[in-house]
Protein backbone atom coordinates (compact mmCIF):
# COMPACT_ATOMS: atom_id res chain seq x y z
CA UNK A 1 0.00 0.00 0.00
CA UNK A 2 1.23 3.36 -0.81
CA UNK A 3 -0.07 6.86 0.32
CA UNK A 4 -0.16 10.39 -1.29
CA UNK A 5 -1.21 13.18 0.11
CA UNK A 6 -2.08 16.61 -1.36
CA UNK A 7 -1.69 19.24 0.94
CA UNK A 8 -2.75 21.89 -0.96
CA UNK A 9 -6.08 20.38 -0.89
CA UNK A 10 -5.82 19.49 2.75
CA UNK A 11 -7.82 21.72 4.63
CA UNK A 12 -6.44 20.65 8.93
CA UNK A 13 -9.45 18.65 9.75
CA UNK A 14 -6.92 16.56 11.96
CA UNK A 15 -9.39 13.82 10.76
CA UNK A 16 -6.71 11.44 9.48
CA UNK A 17 -4.47 11.96 12.41
CA UNK A 18 -7.66 10.71 14.31
CA UNK A 19 -8.14 7.59 12.27
CA UNK A 20 -4.45 6.34 11.53
CA UNK A 21 -1.88 8.66 13.96
CA UNK A 22 1.18 6.14 13.39
CA UNK A 23 0.33 7.08 9.63
CA UNK A 24 -0.18 10.81 9.78
CA UNK A 25 0.10 13.95 11.63
CA UNK A 26 -0.24 17.51 11.20
CA UNK A 27 2.12 20.40 10.87
CA UNK A 28 2.66 22.65 13.64
CA UNK A 29 2.16 25.82 12.40
CA UNK A 30 -0.84 25.79 9.55
CA UNK A 31 -2.02 22.40 10.72
CA UNK A 32 -1.74 20.49 7.19
CA UNK A 33 -1.04 17.04 6.69
CA UNK A 34 2.29 15.22 6.96
CA UNK A 35 2.27 11.75 5.72
CA UNK A 36 4.53 10.10 8.49
CA UNK A 37 4.74 6.48 6.42
CA UNK A 38 4.39 6.28 2.99
CA UNK A 39 4.28 2.46 3.03
CA UNK A 40 2.52 1.33 5.96
CA UNK A 41 2.72 -1.88 6.74
CA UNK A 42 -0.56 -4.35 6.34
CA UNK A 43 -1.78 -3.96 9.91
CA UNK A 44 -2.05 -0.66 9.21
CA UNK A 45 -3.90 -1.03 6.37
CA UNK A 46 -7.86 -0.50 7.53
CA UNK A 47 -6.69 2.69 9.77
CA UNK A 48 -5.26 4.04 6.66
CA UNK A 49 -7.98 3.36 4.40
CA UNK A 50 -10.58 4.66 7.27
CA UNK A 51 -8.34 8.10 6.92
CA UNK A 52 -9.05 8.86 3.43
CA UNK A 53 -12.50 7.97 3.69
CA UNK A 54 -13.46 10.40 6.46
CA UNK A 55 -11.02 13.18 4.72
CA UNK A 56 -13.42 15.80 3.83
CA UNK A 57 -10.79 17.62 1.34
CA UNK A 58 -10.40 14.25 -0.28
CA UNK A 59 -6.83 14.74 0.05
CA UNK A 60 -5.66 11.41 0.71
CA UNK A 61 -5.12 8.77 -1.83
CA UNK A 62 -4.28 5.40 -1.68
CA UNK A 63 -2.23 3.12 -4.56
CA UNK A 64 -1.72 -0.30 -4.05
CA UNK B 1 -18.37 31.11 -15.20
CA UNK B 2 -20.75 28.79 -17.63
CA UNK B 3 -22.31 30.29 -20.50
CA UNK B 4 -26.01 29.78 -19.37
CA UNK B 5 -28.78 31.95 -18.98
CA UNK B 6 -29.47 32.30 -15.32
CA UNK B 7 -32.09 34.43 -16.17
CA UNK B 8 -34.31 32.51 -17.56
CA UNK B 9 -36.30 31.23 -14.74
CA UNK B 10 -36.92 27.09 -15.06
CA UNK B 11 -40.28 25.80 -14.78
CA UNK B 12 -40.70 24.15 -11.51
CA UNK B 13 -44.13 23.13 -10.25
CA UNK B 14 -44.64 24.69 -7.03
CA UNK B 15 -43.01 22.29 -4.51
CA UNK B 16 -44.87 21.03 -1.26
CA UNK B 17 -42.29 21.19 0.48
CA UNK B 18 -41.65 23.50 2.76
CA UNK B 19 -38.37 24.30 4.32
CA UNK B 20 -37.47 23.66 7.14
CA UNK B 21 -40.96 23.00 8.23
CA UNK B 22 -41.79 21.90 11.71
CA UNK B 23 -40.22 19.16 13.64
CA UNK B 24 -42.98 16.72 13.86
CA UNK B 25 -43.69 15.87 17.77
CA UNK B 26 -43.19 12.44 17.24
CA UNK B 27 -39.89 12.27 18.37
CA UNK B 28 -37.85 15.34 18.92
CA UNK B 29 -34.41 14.10 18.12
CA UNK B 30 -35.54 13.00 15.14
CA UNK B 31 -35.06 14.97 12.11
CA UNK B 32 -38.33 16.69 10.29
CA UNK B 33 -40.33 14.10 9.08
CA UNK B 34 -40.56 15.40 5.73
CA UNK B 35 -37.16 15.36 5.05
CA UNK B 36 -36.82 11.71 6.07
CA UNK B 37 -39.89 11.03 3.57
CA UNK B 38 -37.50 11.93 0.52
CA UNK B 39 -35.29 8.70 1.51
CA UNK B 40 -37.91 7.08 1.59
CA UNK B 41 -39.51 7.97 -1.86
CA UNK B 42 -35.60 7.93 -3.71
CA UNK B 43 -35.43 11.41 -3.89
CA UNK B 44 -32.05 12.60 -2.64
CA UNK B 45 -31.87 15.39 -4.40
CA UNK B 46 -35.65 17.94 -5.17
CA UNK B 47 -36.79 21.42 -4.97
CA UNK B 48 -38.39 22.75 -1.42
CA UNK B 49 -40.09 26.53 -1.00
CA UNK B 50 -38.39 28.65 1.66
CA UNK B 51 -39.12 32.03 3.57
CA UNK B 52 -38.81 34.25 1.07
CA UNK B 53 -40.65 32.40 -1.73
CA UNK B 54 -37.68 30.73 -4.00
CA UNK B 55 -37.21 27.26 -4.72
CA UNK B 56 -33.58 26.54 -3.94
CA UNK B 57 -32.57 22.89 -4.59
CA UNK B 58 -32.31 20.37 -1.09
CA UNK B 59 -29.82 17.74 -1.05
CA UNK B 60 -30.85 14.74 1.65
CA UNK B 61 -28.86 11.98 0.36
CA UNK B 62 -25.39 10.85 2.21
CA UNK B 63 -23.53 10.71 -1.04
CA UNK B 64 -25.60 13.17 -2.83
CA UNK B 65 -24.28 15.96 0.14
CA UNK B 66 -20.74 14.57 -0.25
CA UNK B 67 -20.94 15.45 -4.05
CA UNK B 68 -22.25 18.67 -3.62
CA UNK B 69 -19.89 19.88 -0.26
CA UNK B 70 -16.92 18.61 -2.13
CA UNK B 71 -17.99 20.20 -5.64
CA UNK B 72 -15.65 23.33 -6.38
CA UNK B 73 -18.49 24.74 -8.84
CA UNK B 74 -20.42 24.50 -5.87
CA UNK B 75 -20.33 28.60 -3.57
CA UNK B 76 -20.18 29.44 -0.05
CA UNK B 77 -20.68 33.38 -1.61
CA UNK B 78 -23.54 34.42 0.33
CA UNK B 79 -23.05 37.64 -1.89
CA UNK B 80 -24.08 35.64 -4.70
CA UNK B 81 -27.51 36.21 -6.45
CA UNK B 82 -29.73 33.26 -5.84
CA UNK B 83 -27.97 32.04 -2.63
CA UNK B 84 -30.61 30.60 -0.21
CA UNK B 85 -30.43 32.89 3.02
CA UNK B 86 -31.85 31.14 5.86
CA UNK B 87 -33.49 34.24 7.03
CA UNK B 88 -34.56 37.90 5.90
CA UNK B 89 -32.04 39.26 8.53
CA UNK B 90 -29.26 37.11 6.89
CA UNK B 91 -29.92 38.62 3.44
CA UNK B 92 -30.10 41.95 4.72
CA UNK B 93 -27.03 41.75 6.47
CA UNK B 94 -25.28 39.85 3.73
CA UNK B 95 -24.28 42.68 1.32
CA UNK B 96 -22.45 43.86 4.42
CA UNK B 97 -20.69 41.03 5.50
CA UNK B 98 -16.84 40.68 5.56
CA UNK B 99 -15.31 37.67 3.87
CA UNK B 100 -14.89 34.58 6.46
CA UNK B 101 -14.15 31.28 6.75
CA UNK B 102 -18.01 30.99 6.20
CA UNK B 103 -18.70 32.91 2.68
CA UNK B 104 -15.18 32.36 0.91
CA UNK B 105 -14.49 30.14 -1.89
CA UNK B 106 -11.52 28.66 -3.29
CA UNK B 107 -7.76 30.39 -2.32
CA UNK B 108 -9.25 32.96 -0.87
CA UNK B 109 -11.10 30.29 1.78
CA UNK B 110 -7.67 28.40 2.13
CA UNK B 111 -5.66 31.32 2.63
CA UNK B 112 -8.37 32.43 5.62
CA UNK B 113 -8.44 29.05 6.98
CA UNK B 114 -4.98 28.77 7.18
CA UNK B 115 -4.54 31.05 9.54
CA UNK B 116 -7.16 29.70 11.85
CA UNK B 117 -6.49 25.79 11.88
CA UNK B 118 -3.14 26.02 13.99
CA UNK B 119 -4.39 25.95 17.54
CA UNK B 120 -6.53 22.99 16.44
CA UNK B 121 -4.96 20.18 15.07
CA UNK B 122 -5.82 16.85 16.59
CA UNK B 123 -2.56 16.63 18.54
CA UNK B 124 -2.79 19.50 20.79
CA UNK B 125 -6.37 19.17 21.41
CA UNK B 126 -5.28 15.63 23.06
CA UNK B 127 -2.80 17.30 24.76
CA UNK B 128 -5.49 19.31 26.45
CA UNK B 129 -7.69 16.25 27.41
CA UNK B 130 -6.24 16.31 31.09
CA UNK B 131 -7.03 20.09 31.70
CA UNK B 132 -11.16 19.21 29.98
CA UNK B 133 -11.30 16.36 32.30
CA UNK B 134 -10.13 18.23 35.51
CA UNK B 135 -12.51 21.05 34.74
CA UNK B 136 -15.19 18.41 33.99
CA UNK B 137 -14.57 16.69 37.44
CA UNK B 138 -14.72 20.60 39.20
CA UNK B 139 -17.97 21.16 37.64
CA UNK B 140 -18.93 17.66 38.51
CA UNK B 141 -18.14 18.04 41.88
CA UNK B 142 -19.63 21.65 42.47
CA UNK B 143 -22.64 19.99 41.05
CA UNK B 144 -22.80 17.29 43.33
CA UNK B 145 -22.67 19.44 46.24
CA UNK B 146 -24.91 22.10 45.21
CA UNK B 147 -28.76 22.17 45.60
CA UNK B 148 -30.51 19.49 43.83
CA UNK B 149 -32.47 19.36 41.33
CA UNK B 150 -30.13 21.25 39.02
CA UNK B 151 -29.84 22.90 35.18
CA UNK B 152 -26.90 20.90 33.56
CA UNK B 153 -26.69 23.33 31.17
CA UNK B 154 -26.17 26.03 33.95
CA UNK B 155 -24.16 23.22 36.16
CA UNK B 156 -21.96 22.04 33.48
CA UNK B 157 -22.66 22.37 29.36
CA UNK B 158 -22.22 25.59 28.77
CA UNK B 159 -19.65 26.37 31.21
CA UNK B 160 -17.25 23.90 30.13
CA UNK B 161 -16.82 24.26 26.93
CA UNK B 162 -16.63 28.09 27.38
CA UNK B 163 -14.08 27.52 30.01
CA UNK B 164 -11.53 25.41 27.19
CA UNK B 165 -12.05 27.73 24.51
CA UNK B 166 -11.42 31.25 26.96
CA UNK B 167 -8.52 29.26 28.02
CA UNK B 168 -7.20 28.06 24.44
CA UNK B 169 -8.12 31.91 23.57
CA UNK B 170 -6.94 33.93 26.47
CA UNK B 171 -10.02 35.09 26.74
CA UNK B 172 -11.03 36.15 30.71
CA UNK B 173 -13.63 33.48 31.84
CA UNK B 174 -15.27 35.99 34.01
CA UNK B 175 -16.43 37.62 31.28
CA UNK B 176 -18.38 34.86 30.02
CA UNK B 177 -22.20 36.22 30.70
CA UNK B 178 -21.29 38.98 28.14
CA UNK B 179 -20.03 37.04 25.44
CA UNK B 180 -22.21 34.31 25.93
CA UNK B 181 -25.25 36.55 25.73
CA UNK B 182 -23.96 38.09 22.34
CA UNK B 183 -23.08 34.99 21.20
CA UNK B 184 -26.85 33.29 21.83
CA UNK B 185 -28.09 36.42 19.92
CA UNK B 186 -25.61 35.36 16.96
CA UNK B 187 -26.99 31.91 17.09
CA UNK B 188 -30.82 32.79 17.06
CA UNK B 189 -32.68 32.28 13.98
CA UNK B 190 -35.14 34.87 14.01
CA UNK B 191 -33.05 38.26 15.29
CA UNK B 192 -33.81 41.21 13.51
CA UNK B 193 -30.62 42.46 10.99
CA UNK B 194 -30.15 45.43 14.25
CA UNK B 195 -29.77 42.87 16.94
CA UNK B 196 -27.36 40.84 15.32
CA UNK B 197 -25.07 43.72 14.49
CA UNK B 198 -25.26 45.29 17.53
CA UNK B 199 -24.50 41.67 19.16
CA UNK B 200 -21.70 41.82 16.55
CA UNK B 201 -20.04 45.41 17.22
CA UNK B 202 -20.05 44.38 21.25
CA UNK B 203 -18.04 41.05 20.64
CA UNK B 204 -15.74 42.69 18.06
CA UNK B 205 -15.17 45.96 20.62
CA UNK B 206 -14.08 43.44 23.20
CA UNK B 207 -11.86 41.08 21.35
CA UNK B 208 -9.80 44.11 19.36
CA UNK B 209 -9.72 45.84 23.14
CA UNK B 210 -7.98 42.04 24.35
CA UNK B 211 -5.84 41.86 20.92
CA UNK B 212 -4.81 45.40 21.36
CA UNK B 213 -3.60 44.11 25.03
CA UNK B 214 -1.96 41.44 23.64
CA UNK B 215 0.12 43.44 21.00
CA UNK B 216 1.76 45.23 23.59
CA UNK B 217 2.13 41.76 26.28
CA UNK B 218 2.04 38.48 24.88
CA UNK B 219 0.70 35.30 26.28
CA UNK B 220 0.93 31.59 25.41
CA UNK B 221 -2.38 32.15 23.83
CA UNK B 222 -4.56 31.53 20.64
CA UNK B 223 -5.12 35.82 20.73
CA UNK B 224 -1.10 36.42 21.25
CA UNK B 225 -0.58 34.39 18.33
CA UNK B 226 -3.49 36.70 15.97
CA UNK B 227 -1.87 39.67 17.73
CA UNK B 228 1.81 38.78 17.10
CA UNK B 229 0.21 38.78 13.12
CA UNK B 230 -0.96 41.73 12.91
CA UNK B 231 2.28 42.95 14.18
CA UNK B 232 4.01 41.87 11.58
CA UNK B 233 1.23 43.30 9.04
CA UNK B 234 -0.06 39.83 8.03
CA UNK B 235 -3.22 39.91 9.11
CA UNK B 236 -5.40 43.63 10.02
CA UNK B 237 -6.62 43.83 13.15
CA UNK B 238 -9.88 43.82 12.35
CA UNK B 239 -9.20 40.76 10.73
CA UNK B 240 -7.90 39.24 13.23
CA UNK B 241 -10.84 40.45 15.13
CA UNK B 242 -13.45 38.54 12.94
CA UNK B 243 -11.36 35.40 12.92
CA UNK B 244 -11.20 35.23 17.24
CA UNK B 245 -15.11 36.50 17.26
CA UNK B 246 -15.69 32.97 14.94
CA UNK B 247 -13.67 30.69 17.12
CA UNK B 248 -15.29 32.07 20.15
CA UNK B 249 -18.72 31.85 19.23
CA UNK B 250 -18.62 28.60 17.81
CA UNK B 251 -16.61 27.34 20.42
CA UNK B 252 -19.06 27.28 22.65
CA UNK B 253 -22.65 27.17 22.07
CA UNK B 254 -22.37 24.00 19.78
CA UNK B 255 -20.47 21.91 21.99
CA UNK B 256 -22.74 22.95 25.15
CA UNK B 257 -26.21 21.69 23.15
CA UNK B 258 -24.29 18.30 22.33
CA UNK B 259 -24.09 17.94 26.24
CA UNK B 260 -26.57 18.71 27.18
CA UNK B 261 -29.23 16.74 24.53
CA UNK B 262 -27.15 14.15 24.18
CA UNK B 263 -27.28 13.66 27.99
CA UNK B 264 -31.42 13.79 27.07
CA UNK B 265 -31.38 11.51 25.00
CA UNK B 266 -29.30 8.97 26.79
CA UNK B 267 -31.20 9.29 29.96
CA UNK B 268 -34.26 7.81 27.25
CA UNK B 269 -31.96 4.92 26.12
CA UNK B 270 -31.34 3.10 29.22
CA UNK B 271 -29.85 0.15 27.31
CA UNK B 272 -27.38 2.12 25.68
CA UNK B 273 -26.72 4.34 28.36
CA UNK B 274 -25.10 1.41 30.09
CA UNK B 275 -22.93 0.13 27.74
CA UNK B 276 -21.43 3.71 27.23
CA UNK B 277 -21.50 3.79 31.61
CA UNK B 278 -19.40 0.10 31.46
CA UNK B 279 -17.18 0.41 28.54
CA UNK B 280 -13.27 0.38 29.51
CA UNK B 281 -12.52 0.71 25.57
CA UNK B 282 -11.73 4.18 24.28
CA UNK B 283 -12.03 3.33 20.86
CA UNK B 284 -15.68 2.47 22.33
CA UNK B 285 -16.30 5.92 23.95
CA UNK B 286 -14.73 7.64 20.52
CA UNK B 287 -17.16 5.99 18.45
CA UNK B 288 -19.76 6.16 20.85
CA UNK B 289 -20.10 10.26 20.72
CA UNK B 290 -19.70 9.60 16.61
CA UNK B 291 -23.03 7.65 16.79
CA UNK B 292 -24.17 10.48 19.16
CA UNK B 293 -23.03 13.57 17.01
CA UNK B 294 -25.02 12.06 13.86
CA UNK B 295 -28.40 10.83 15.67
CA UNK B 296 -28.64 14.85 16.69
CA UNK B 297 -26.87 17.19 14.27
CA UNK B 298 -26.71 20.00 16.27
CA UNK B 299 -26.39 22.64 13.64
CA UNK B 300 -29.63 21.43 11.94
CA UNK B 301 -30.84 24.19 9.75
CA UNK B 302 -28.71 23.35 6.91
CA UNK B 303 -25.78 24.52 4.98
CA UNK B 304 -26.15 26.97 2.35
CA UNK B 305 -24.22 27.47 -1.50
CA UNK B 306 -25.03 28.89 -4.38
CA UNK B 307 -24.07 26.81 -8.24
CA UNK B 308 -21.59 28.60 -10.29
CA UNK B 309 -22.02 26.23 -13.05
CA UNK B 310 -24.57 23.79 -14.29
CA UNK B 311 -23.72 20.59 -11.98
CA UNK B 312 -25.27 16.91 -13.05
CA UNK B 313 -26.36 15.32 -9.20
CA UNK B 314 -28.23 12.31 -9.01
CA UNK B 315 -29.93 12.49 -12.28
CA UNK B 316 -30.84 16.08 -11.45
CA UNK B 317 -29.24 19.20 -13.06
CA UNK B 318 -28.42 22.32 -10.80
CA UNK B 319 -27.96 25.05 -12.82
CA UNK B 320 -25.99 27.87 -12.44
CA UNK B 321 -27.16 30.47 -10.05
CA UNK B 322 -29.74 28.29 -8.39
CA UNK B 323 -29.05 27.71 -4.55
CA UNK B 324 -28.67 24.73 -2.79
CA UNK B 325 -29.56 23.81 0.43
CA UNK B 326 -27.94 20.31 2.79
CA UNK B 327 -29.54 19.72 5.70
CA UNK B 328 -26.83 17.86 7.64
CA UNK B 329 -29.74 15.60 9.66
CA UNK B 330 -31.19 13.96 6.74
CA UNK B 331 -27.67 12.92 5.57
CA UNK B 332 -26.90 11.40 9.03
CA UNK B 333 -30.27 9.74 8.71
CA UNK B 334 -29.78 8.18 5.05
CA UNK B 335 -30.73 4.62 5.33
CA UNK B 336 -28.03 4.08 2.65
CA UNK B 337 -25.47 4.94 5.09
CA UNK B 338 -26.53 4.30 8.30
CA UNK B 339 -28.97 1.49 8.37
CA UNK B 340 -32.08 1.71 10.80
CA UNK B 341 -30.72 5.35 11.37
CA UNK B 342 -33.96 6.25 13.96
CA UNK B 343 -31.55 3.16 16.62
CA UNK B 344 -29.75 4.90 18.54
CA UNK B 345 -26.48 1.97 18.44
CA UNK B 346 -23.33 3.17 20.37
CA UNK B 347 -21.46 0.90 18.49
CA UNK B 348 -22.57 1.23 14.81
CA UNK B 349 -19.53 2.53 12.72
CA UNK B 350 -20.46 5.80 12.71
CA UNK B 351 -17.68 8.37 11.52
CA UNK B 352 -18.82 9.24 7.84
CA UNK B 353 -21.72 11.58 9.39
CA UNK B 354 -22.37 14.90 8.28
CA UNK B 355 -22.32 16.73 11.89
CA UNK B 356 -19.04 18.71 11.15
CA UNK B 357 -20.07 19.39 7.45
CA UNK B 358 -17.79 18.16 4.48
CA UNK B 359 -15.86 19.43 2.12
CA UNK B 360 -13.15 22.25 2.64
CA UNK B 361 -15.92 24.00 4.85
CA UNK B 362 -15.74 21.10 7.34
CA UNK B 363 -15.99 22.46 10.90
CA UNK B 364 -12.35 23.83 12.22
CA UNK B 365 -12.85 23.36 16.00
CA UNK B 366 -14.31 19.39 15.91
CA UNK B 367 -11.43 17.93 17.16
CA UNK B 368 -11.61 19.97 20.30
CA UNK B 369 -15.31 18.73 20.54
CA UNK B 370 -14.70 15.76 20.39
CA UNK B 371 -12.33 15.31 22.79
CA UNK B 372 -14.88 17.47 24.91
CA UNK B 373 -18.06 15.19 24.50
CA UNK B 374 -15.65 11.77 25.26
CA UNK B 375 -14.45 13.17 28.62
CA UNK B 376 -18.23 14.45 29.68
CA UNK B 377 -19.73 11.56 28.32
CA UNK B 378 -17.25 9.50 29.62
CA UNK B 379 -17.21 11.51 33.15
CA UNK B 380 -20.66 12.14 33.91
CA UNK B 381 -22.71 9.27 33.68
CA UNK B 382 -19.20 6.85 35.45
CA UNK B 383 -19.68 9.82 38.52
CA UNK B 384 -23.38 10.16 38.44
CA UNK B 385 -25.05 6.94 37.79
CA UNK B 386 -28.41 7.40 39.36
CA UNK B 387 -28.58 10.85 36.92
CA UNK B 388 -32.00 11.37 35.61
CA UNK B 389 -34.55 14.20 34.64
CA UNK B 390 -36.37 15.61 37.32
CA UNK B 391 -39.43 16.75 35.51
CA UNK B 392 -41.33 15.35 32.11
CA UNK B 393 -39.38 14.77 28.86
CA UNK B 394 -42.76 16.83 27.96
CA UNK B 395 -41.83 19.74 29.72
CA UNK B 396 -38.48 19.65 27.46
CA UNK B 397 -38.47 23.00 25.39
CA UNK B 398 -36.19 22.07 22.43
CA UNK B 399 -34.71 24.92 20.13
CA UNK B 400 -36.15 24.68 17.03
CA UNK B 401 -35.51 28.91 16.48
CA UNK B 402 -31.34 28.50 17.15
CA UNK B 403 -29.04 27.76 14.47
CA UNK B 404 -27.89 24.88 16.90
CA UNK B 405 -30.45 22.28 17.84
CA UNK B 406 -30.45 21.79 21.95
CA UNK B 407 -32.97 21.78 24.49
CA UNK B 408 -32.81 25.37 26.54
CA UNK B 409 -32.66 23.76 30.18
CA UNK B 410 -32.91 20.27 31.46
CA UNK B 411 -33.44 19.87 35.23
CA UNK B 412 -31.52 16.60 36.42
CA UNK B 413 -31.13 15.09 39.85
CA UNK B 414 -29.61 11.81 41.37
S1 LIG C 1 -8.12 14.60 7.12
FE1 LIG C 1 -7.63 15.50 5.14
S2 LIG C 1 -7.98 17.66 5.42
FE2 LIG C 1 -7.85 16.78 7.44
S3 LIG C 1 -5.69 17.01 8.06
FE3 LIG C 1 -5.92 15.00 7.14
S4 LIG C 1 -5.42 15.31 4.99
FE4 LIG C 1 -5.80 17.32 5.85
Amino acid sequence: MKVVVDEEKCVAAGQCVAAAMDVFDQRDDDGIVVLLEENPPPELADDVRNAAAVCPALAIRITD
Amino acid sequence: MAETDTRTEPVVAAPDLEYPGERSGKCPFAPPAELLALHEDGKPVARARIWDGSTPWLVTGHAAQRAVLSDPRVSSDEKQPGFPHPTRAQAENAPHHPLTIFNADGAEHTRIRRTMTSPFTRNRMERLRPEIQRFTDELIDQMLDGPKPVDLVTALSLPLPSLMICALLGVPYEDHEFFQEHAAVANKRFKTADDDRRAMEALGGYLTKLLQQRMEEPAEDVLSDFAGRVTAGELTLPDATLLCMVLLIAGHETSANMITLGTALLLERPDQLERLRTADDPGFLANAVEELLRYLTIPHLGQRRVAREDIEIEGETIRAGEGIIVPLPAGNWDPQAFPEPEKLDLGRPARHHHTFGWGVHQCVGQQLARIELQVVFGTLFRRVPTLRLAVDREALEFKGDSLAYGVHQLTVTW
